[in-house]
């Protein structure tokens, strides 16, 4: 077969069960696709070897007709992922040298579905970035570039490898993860999908905390099947997670029907932001008329506390990130700064982290900080959890008056340039969660798919959110959608 | 049932240069849980492990790893709430406390602190004399011990030892409704040994399994009534806390210390700073630690890894249906059932298996306060003796209630009782048939005893002359006596019929 990397997990796991291919031929495929992807910068560890065996071990099981879902799938898995005796770095110097003794509770679903991991996914530091320039490895590129411009743009963050990766036909899927919208503002900068589960849907074990109480995995695919199929695997409830539900897993793929005939779809007017670009307008408009015509029903809707959403967020997760990240000091593993003579256990912790973590950690460490500071607890962490309580209590509201989904944009904008935030106010990069952020405030299942194409030939995406618990009924109506809107671009190969 | 009412006491009076002054102290007690796996790792809790062998990757705070709770540990925490007759909040919450050190790998130490597990309780400290004073108890909750780092070992190095890091602890705090050094430590004393009782801490002190916080402050006399009717904390002193004591008789010399300190400052017109002191037993005084203003910003806040904990009434009630009997309640029924006195009753129910031995012995002996004379004064000094535990006594509780039925029935003297006791002790067998095996009955026959002293009066004519003019000498002819018939006269019968035969 031709064109192996640019099959879907849906159509590969087919060709794999009809003996079309082999796990093995289609592991080296995108093998040596990612190594001539090096501008990409997507993938920050290769790990040919495991896939190679993962691949003949999948290969041997389709023969046995033994294979279980995800069986000889290459996948990418993003650096936050601790994957055993495989360097994982969270794309910080702080992990220089890591590499973890165990596997993460969703890598280890994956490889037990069957999925070979080709290498460890480029991302920004710690999470925290939305444009991927945060990252230890330098950046991951946009395999997109605006029409007859080839300044090079970023794939969004933080899951900005797995987004470049994907997209570029590296890897059939990658694992991602979202803590303000690092899943579904990458997947719509570059034309694919991301879901972001309900908050306790996956397994956090074994993942590099950056906000416990936003991260969340999911899967970043080439099409809503794709992620249906993917998220199967990922999820399920972990005893080593005391957050992850006890709830069983419904069949997602089962759920795609396309018929969204009568459900009610709101459109939240607070998400008509001031200065909003017209196409991102126009976007959310026909994305609307799309879903009516396939049969929804289309309700405005209001989440009046929307405003508060990304101020209360950047003051609970850099809290829950400057305790989870305080275990980076030098002691046990990863970096740590030499000593002169005379220097003790202070030095040794500041010139570690000084020299360990980049400067966007650094800024949210301090405002985490800050934040948690007697004197300030109150007025901002306090008050951010009950603004918290507040937007969840928005979304509760308008699900209980029988609305299913919300249609939102994805992102504010398209792919930005590589450089162009660098030196904005760092809220202006911020604002790019802007539509994301409530999503998981809220602990809610939300999914970007793509949905057009700016003036400049750029993709961009559009959101969908779900009720909890209930990403079945999201992701068939992301599947009727992205039925009406043909998405069909790929970015030119220029790499 | 007998109900014991006590006498509240005074508080210990210091005498400054200028006034009488008296203490305020509150506890904050921190005691290992006993479990056999950490509060959230599920590593091993066993002492004297090789250096980080009991490490678990979430005790090591690898990235990624998470904390599980262990429902033991909730379990115990609760039932010490029980036995202290506290409040058991069905839904509590784990929060962390931020600060860097290298035996705290996680950077945060995981407590509660905003939502505790054990609300108000109480603990009634005796003092003798039939003084007790009722300490109240503000909270328990759970919480992560840290680890242990060793600066002794290199010149350069320092090295940490993760074993302990993440054992769960109690901390178990008071009022402040201690009223001196001897009472700080009658309660630690009586804590450890309700927490003994309940199985829920081992109290080794030595280990560290048991260590105390001692929070005092300086007060004139009428101030502490005054904080009492209104909980306002200004009408006290500053407060100085101590930090990790681990011995009762630290805990009073370095509040006696601490006292003196305080007074001296006042006295002199300065203020004492609120700050955390260290007391140097080498040297008997207490050293600041830290100042209010270097005291850590802990930065607490709810712990995003951990639901609250919610546990049910039903789960509660069985385990208060499963408590033991503490030590109050076995004390008064030990005195109500047995006769016993307070400090007989006070002695044997001071440690479970001590109290269990003694009720085994009742289980047949009849006369409580002879029993308790044996088990308190031959067996357990014997016992201390040989360093044997009491679980470990070679007489079973079955030959004790022998050995002093046989003293009840006037089979044996207490002299003889004291060889058999031995040799039981060290050879094992049942006691009345060694007693009549070995002939060590006692002469009760009359007739056999008179016979013995008309020979003795018989030989000792000269003697006789004396005895009568001074009738203290009549011990003399009885000790002939007892020796002519190998001890085993009945000393009573002996002395009646000396003293007829001598009329005297």
């Amino acid at each position: 077969m031709s064109d192996l990397t640019k099959l879907t997990v849906a159509q590969a796991r087919d060709a794999l069960r009809k003996g079309e291919t082999t796990s093995l031929e289609l592991s080296d495929a995108c093998l040596t696709a990612i190594e001539g992807a090096g501008a990409l910068n997507a993938f920050v560890h290769n790990t040919p070897e495991l896939a190679r065996d993962q691949a003949k071990d999948a290969d041997a099981r389709l023969q046995a007709r033994e294979a279980p879902a995800l069986c000889g799938i290459p996948m990418g898995i993003k650096d936050l992922f601790c994957t055993k005796g495989v360097p994982s770095q969270a794309a910080s110097n702080i992990l220089g040298g890591f590499t973890p003794e165990y596997e993460s509770t969703v890598s280890q679903q994956l490889f037990d579905a069957g999925a070979v991991m080709l290498g460890k996914l480029n991302m920004d530091e710690f999470a925290m970035g939305s444009s991927n320039e945060t990252s230890c490895y330098g950046n991951a590129v946009n395999p997109w570039r605006r029409a007859g411009d080839d300044t090079p743009l970023t794939p969004g963050g933080s899951s900005g490898g797995s987004a470049s990766a994907v997209a570029a036909d590296l890897c059939l899927a990658a694992t991602g993860t979202d803590t303000g919208g690092s899943i579904r503002q990458p997947a719509a900068f570059v034309g694919i999908t991301g879901i972001k589960p309900t908050y306790g849907r996956c397994s956090r074990w074994g993942i590099v905390a950056f906000a416990s109480s936003l991260d969340q995995a999911g899967p970043m695919t080439k099409d809503v099947r794709d992620a249906a199929i993917v998220l199967q695997a990922m999820c399920g409830h972990d005893p080593k997670d005391s957050t992850s539900a006890d709830l069983a897993v419904p069949d997602f793929e089962a759920a795609l029907t396309g018929d969204i005939r009568g459900k009610v779809i709101g459109i939240p007017r607070e998400y008509r932001m001031d200065g909003m670009p017209d196409e991102i307008e126009a976007l959310w408009s026909r994305g609307r008329e799309m879903l009516q015509d396939a049969g929804a029903q289309i309700r405005d809707i209001s989440l009046p506390h929307t405003k508060y959403a990304l101020p209360a967020y950047y003051v609970i997760a850099p809290a829950e990130a400057s305790s989870n990240l305080a275990r980076y000091d030098g002691v046990r593993y990863g970096h740590r700064a030499s000593l002169a003579a005379g220097e003790g256990i202070t030095e040794m912790y500041e010139k570690t982290r000084a020299e360990g973590f980049g400067l966007e950690v650094q800024r949210r460490v301090m405002i985490g900080t800050y934040v948690l500071s007697a004197g300030f607890y109150d007025a901002y962490y306090n008050r951010a959890r009950r603004v918290r309580t507040l937007i969840k209590k928005d979304f509760e509201d308008v699900f209980a008056t029988g609305v299913d989904a919300i249609l939102t944009p994805a992102t504010p904008s398209a792919a930005f340039g590589l450089g162009e935030m660098t030196d904005a106010d760092p809220v202006q990069m911020y604002l790019n969660d802007v539509f994301t952020v409530t999503v998981n405030l809220a602990g809610l299942p939300g999914v970007a798919i793509p949905a057009g194409l700016d003036a400049q030939g750029l993709p961009l995406g559009l959101q969908l959110i779900g009720r909890p618990w209930e990403e079945g009924d999201l992701l068939n109506t992301a599947y009727a959608l992205e039925q009406a809107v043909g998405f069909v671009a790929k970015p030119s190969k220029w790499w | 049932m007998l109900d014991l009412t006590f006498e509240t006491p005074k508080p210990k009076v210091f005498a400054g240069a200028k006034h009488d002054w008296e203490l305020v102290i509150g506890m904050e007690v921190h005691a290992q849980i006993s479990s056999q796996a950490k509060l959230f790792s599920g590593a091993s809790t066993k002492f004297g492990a090789e250096p980080n062998a009991n490490v678990a990757f979430v005790d090591a705070a690898m990235p990624g790893m998470l904390p599980v709770i262990n429902d033991f540990c909730v379990e115990q925490a609760v039932r010490t709430g029980l036995g202290l007759n506290a409040e058991i909040n069905l839904k509590s919450a784990f929060d962390r406390k931020n600060y860097f050190y290298p035996d705290l790998p996680q950077g945060y130490q995981i407590s509660q602190l905003y939502e505790p597990i054990v609300g108000e309780g109480e603990v009634l400290v005796e003092l003798g004399g039939g003084k007790a004073r009722l300490v109240r108890i503000e909270r328990i909750h759970i919480e992560q011990d840290a680890g242990k780092s060793i600066h002794d070992m290199d010149p350069h190095m320092s090295f940490v030892d993760l074993n302990r890091t993440g054992v769960a602890l109690m901390e178990i705090v008071s009022r402040p409704d201690i009223r001196g050094p001897e009472e700080a430590a009658a309660y630690v004393t009586k804590l450890r040994q309700i927490l003994r009782y309940l199985g829920t801490c081992d109290g080794n002190m030595q280990n560290g399994n048991l260590r105390a916080d001692v929070n005092v402050s300086i007060c004139r006399h009428g101030q502490y009534e005054k904080y009492q009717e209104t909980q306002d904390f200004s009408h006290l002193g500053t407060r100085c806390e101590i930090k990790n004591m681990n011995s009762m008789r630290f805990i009073q010399a370095a509040i006696d210390y601490e006292a003196r300190r305080q007074i001296a400052i006042v006295e002199a017109g300065g203020s004492v700073d609120q700050e955390t002191r260290l007391y140097d037993p080498d040297k008997n005084e207490t050293r600041s630690m830290r100042s209010k203003e270097e005291a850590h910003d802990y930065r607490y806040f709810p712990c995003p890894d951990l639901m609250p904990l919610e546990i049910e009434q039903a789960w509660v009630d069985d385990i208060e249906a499963s408590l033991p009997e503490l030590p109050d309640a076995k004390k008064v029924r030990f005195m109500h059932d047995f006769g016993l006195t307070d400090y007989d009753a006070s002695i044997l129910t001071a440690e479970v298996v001590n109290a269990a031995y003694f009720e085994k012995v009742m289980g047949t002996a009849s006369d409580g306060k002879l029993a308790a004379n044996w088990v308190i004064n031959e067996l357990f000094g014997r016992l201390k003796k040989d360093e044997c535990d009491i679980v470990d006594s070679p007489i079973s509780p079955a030959q004790l209630a022998g050995i002093v039925a046989l003293i009840k029935s006037d089979a044996i003297s207490g002299k003889i009782a004291k060889d058999l006791f031995e040799i039981i002790y060290t050879e094992g067998g049942d006691p009345a048939e060694i007693v009549e095996k070995r002939g060590m009955k006692q002469v009760t026959d009359t007739g056999a005893i008179e016979a013995a002293v008309d020979a003795i009066i018989a030989a000792n004519p000269e003697q006789v002359e004396k005895a009568k003019q001074n009738p203290k000498l009549a011990g003399w002819f009885v000790g002939q006596v007892m020796k002519a018939t190998g001890g085993k006269a009945n000393p009573k019968s002996v002395n009646q019929l000396v003293a007829a035969k001598l009329g005297l």
